[in-house]
């Protein structure tokens, strides 16, 4: 089984901060992490190679700093791992940045692809199922468990708002994965060993298209511009409460009454 | 197009440096320099005092599409699961009708599945037409043919905007549709509204865990496609007698490499709850202990509402996770919203602050939540909370 999982480095936006007097973000060390629903994509790869054989490959799109996840990748046993780099993919919306990967995918071959369900820095959870349209391949999201895996074919939990569905899909196919779907291991030591030791393969524009493509990645191939970003302002109509605190309770329960009734 | 410091306008007061998300302004020679991390999302624009960072057009910039003229009407997917009609599909029609209007245009809702009866429910919900797909391969949510029925269906109507729920199902199919017309996709928007002078969509969503807010558009594709997040928008105006058109579409070739063998429904009754209450009353970790979600219970009981709580209540075990409200929960809309020794984190708040009426109750007068609060009592929950349960019961007997 040739599984390739997509990882991306994403800042801990747990971390993040705004800062109210300048609204801007406050990025001082905030680390930089995997994306944690990238970590439970990989653990269900280990677990799927465990099972069937096979080969796990890690990859991402970013820019050179990136390498730091795909080690941490190798040190959770990734067998092979591929940047995705070039200063002509920067500055890529979710339509760029899957028409990359799908590019990079097809060049490694595959029969099953993990993604994380989405990244934490965009939450946009549209990277993985834009990518399985390019590549013409089916996609299931949300799984939350891994039933059966076969010769030519998966059987899934799909979580769905009201609960969940089981679904099956002929290979190759492109999973995301939600927490829900395992608990991913810790690095091993002789992981940590091969981090060190780790090849990093690169994957330039070149390399996956070179000229051809220059419109359909980066900031020239994607559809959607920023126009602004800013800090998110509440218009609150506050009503003040005074007097002793039984009689605030006293006016906020007489509102409250009033408000349910109407 | 690139951003770029026009040097002699930079005054070095380094403001951009910190407003960068990515890391990727420094001082060079006391001036800010954009170096090749830059990811094109303009904060620093918005902050410099001296207006001296500007975009600038390169060659190779992207140019609108030769008929982006031709691309007309708003149109809406209408959810339905089991042939009901999921709730975001009205809101959306609310939305939706906003912008048809702004745009002086028709609305068209895009149903797949279910039957000719919920067809008409749309219309009188507001929608002009509904292209109503009736497929035995549609009844159940599954990508492929949901995706190829409507990349078929704008491909021959080209409608200027497309609007989906942010919701499993809106979420997984409408990224195929996307990626196969070559055009953009805003995810999970909170706001939307028709740009004045240009006539584009300005799409407003949640990033870096709702810390901050971005404007999205999709200037030189078409259609402009957004997912909605559900409970934000207000519901469509519903009108018995309003008149539409129904499109029987005839499915032509959809095929499926996926099967759903089974669906297994799992919501407690309290999930659903949440959701559909008009209040809402919640526990957080100041509650201090289980014991403490009894008097929540009561309240939430007194006030016909359901009980929520913060993911911090919902970790320490005091009550189950289908309860937990905001970012990784559910996102709730109630009228009324009362926060129980909640502090109102950014990842509670995407959950709840479009409440109509949010009251918190927290012993720190510096908690955030009361930044988002209608009415806010400082106090400890212990003797506020039976005091509000004494009063309104006295009421209610009276
Ligand atoms: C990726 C991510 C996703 C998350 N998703 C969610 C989510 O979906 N929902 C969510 O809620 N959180 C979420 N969180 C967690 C969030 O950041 C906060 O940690 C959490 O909301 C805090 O819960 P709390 O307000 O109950 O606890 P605390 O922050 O500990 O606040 C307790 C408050 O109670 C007050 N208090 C204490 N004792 C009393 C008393 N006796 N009377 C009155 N007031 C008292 C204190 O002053 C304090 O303000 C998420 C975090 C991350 C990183
Ligand atoms: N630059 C990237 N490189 C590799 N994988 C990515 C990248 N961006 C997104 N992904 C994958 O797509 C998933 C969804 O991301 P998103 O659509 O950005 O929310 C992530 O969990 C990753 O598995």
């Amino acid at each position: 089984m040739r599984i390739i999982v997509f990882i991306k480095q994403v800042p801990d936006t747990a971390e993040v901060k705004i800062n109210p007097e300048t609204n801007t973000l406050v990025r001082e060390g905030v680390p930089s992490i995997i994306n944690p629903y990238d970590v439970h994509a990989l653990e269900a790869a280990l677990q799927i190679r465990e099972q069937k054989g096979g080969k796990v490959t890690v990859l991402t799109m970013g820019p050179p700093q990136a390498e730091e996840v795909l080690r941490e990748a190798v040190s959770l046993g990734a067998d092979e791992v591929y940047l995705v780099s070039d200063r002509a993919f920067a500055g890529a919306d979710t339509w760029a940045t899957s028409y990359a990967l799908y590019r990079a995918a097809e060049k490694i071959g595959f029969d099953i692809i993990l993604c994380g369900k989405q990244a934490i820095d965009g939450d946009t959870a549209q990277v993985g199922p834009e990518t399985a349209e390019f590549l013409n391949i089916p996609h299931i999201s949300y799984i939350r468990k891994v039933e059966e895996v076969g010769d030519n074919s998966i059987k899934v939990q799909r979580l769905m708002d009201d609960g969940y569905d089981v679904v099956e899909s002929s290979l190759p196919v492109l999973l995301t994965v939600v927490k829900e779907l395992n608990t991913p291991r810790l690095p091993s030591l002789k992981g940590k060993m091969a981090a060190k030791k780790a090849v990093i393969n690169k994957l330039n524009l070149d390399a996956i298209g070179g000229k051809d493509i220059e419109m359909n990645v980066g900031l020239k191939g994607s559809p959607t511009q920023v126009k602004n970003i800013f800090a998110p302002q509440s218009q609150v109509q506050k009503r003040e409460l005074t007097g002793t605190v039984e009689e605030q309770i006293a006016t906020l329960c007489q509102d409250l009454r009033r408000i349910k009734c109407a | 197009m690139r951003i770029v410091v026009t040097t002699e306008n930079c005054i070095s007061c380094g403001v951009c440096v910190d407003s960068c998300p990515f890391a990727s302004i420094e001082m060079r020679d006391d001036k800010a320099f954009i170096t090749e991390n830059c990811q094109f999302c303009k904060a620093c624009m918005s902050v410099c005092p001296a207006g001296a960072i500007v975009e600038q057009a390169e060659e190779g910039d992207s140019k609108p599409a030769a008929d982006i003229s031709d691309y007309k009407g708003v149109w809406v997917f209408a959810e339905q699961r089991d042939g009901k009609i999921a709730g975001v599909s009205y809101e959306l029609l609310g939305a939706g009708r906003r912008l048809a209007d702004a745009r002086g245009t028709d609305l068209s809702a895009v149903l797949m599945g279910a039957g000719e009866e919920q067809a008409q429910e749309l219309i009188k919900w507001g929608a002009d037409k509904v292209y109503h797909c009736a497929d035995p391969l549609l009844d159940k949510f599954n990508d492929e043919p949901y995706s190829q029925e409507m990349i078929t269906l704008i491909q021959k109507y080209k409608p200027e905007i497309v609007l989906a729920g942010a919701t499993p199902i809106g979420r997984s199919f409408v990224p195929r549709v996307a990626a196969r017309l070559r055009t953009g996709l805003t995810a999970d928007c909170t706001s939307l509204e028709i740009d004045k002078e240009s006539g584009y969509l300005l799409q407003v969503r949640p990033a870096f865990g709702g810390n901050i807010m971005a404007t999205i558009l999709c200037p030189n594709h078409r259609p402009q496609i957004a997912t909605v997040r559900p409970r934000v928008m207000k519901r469509a105006e519903f009108n018995e007698s309003k008149k539409g058109e129904i499109i029987n579409v005839n499915s032509a070739n959809l095929s499926s490499r996926t099967k759903v063998l089974d669906t297994v429904k799992e919501a407690s009754e309290c999930m659903l709850n949440l959701q559909e209450a008009e209040i809402i009353v919640s526990g957080g970790r100041g509650m201090g202990e289980p014991k403490g979600f009894k008097l929540i219970e009561e309240l939430a009981e007194l006030l016909d509402g359901a009980v929520g709580a913060s993911r911090a209540a919902v970790d320490e075990g005091w009550i189950p996770y289908s309860h937990q409200v905001g970012q990784t929960g559910k996102t709730v809309c109630p009228k009324i919203y009362v926060a129980c020794g909640i502090s109102g984190a950014v990842q509670h708040l995407v959950g709840m602050q479009s409440s109509d009426i949010i009251i918190a109750i927290n012993k720190n007068p510096d908690a955030p939540i009361f930044g988002v609060a209608t009415y806010g009592i400082v106090g400890d929950v212990y003797e506020i909370l039976p005091m509000m349960i004494k009063q309104l019961k006295e009421a209610k007997e009276a």
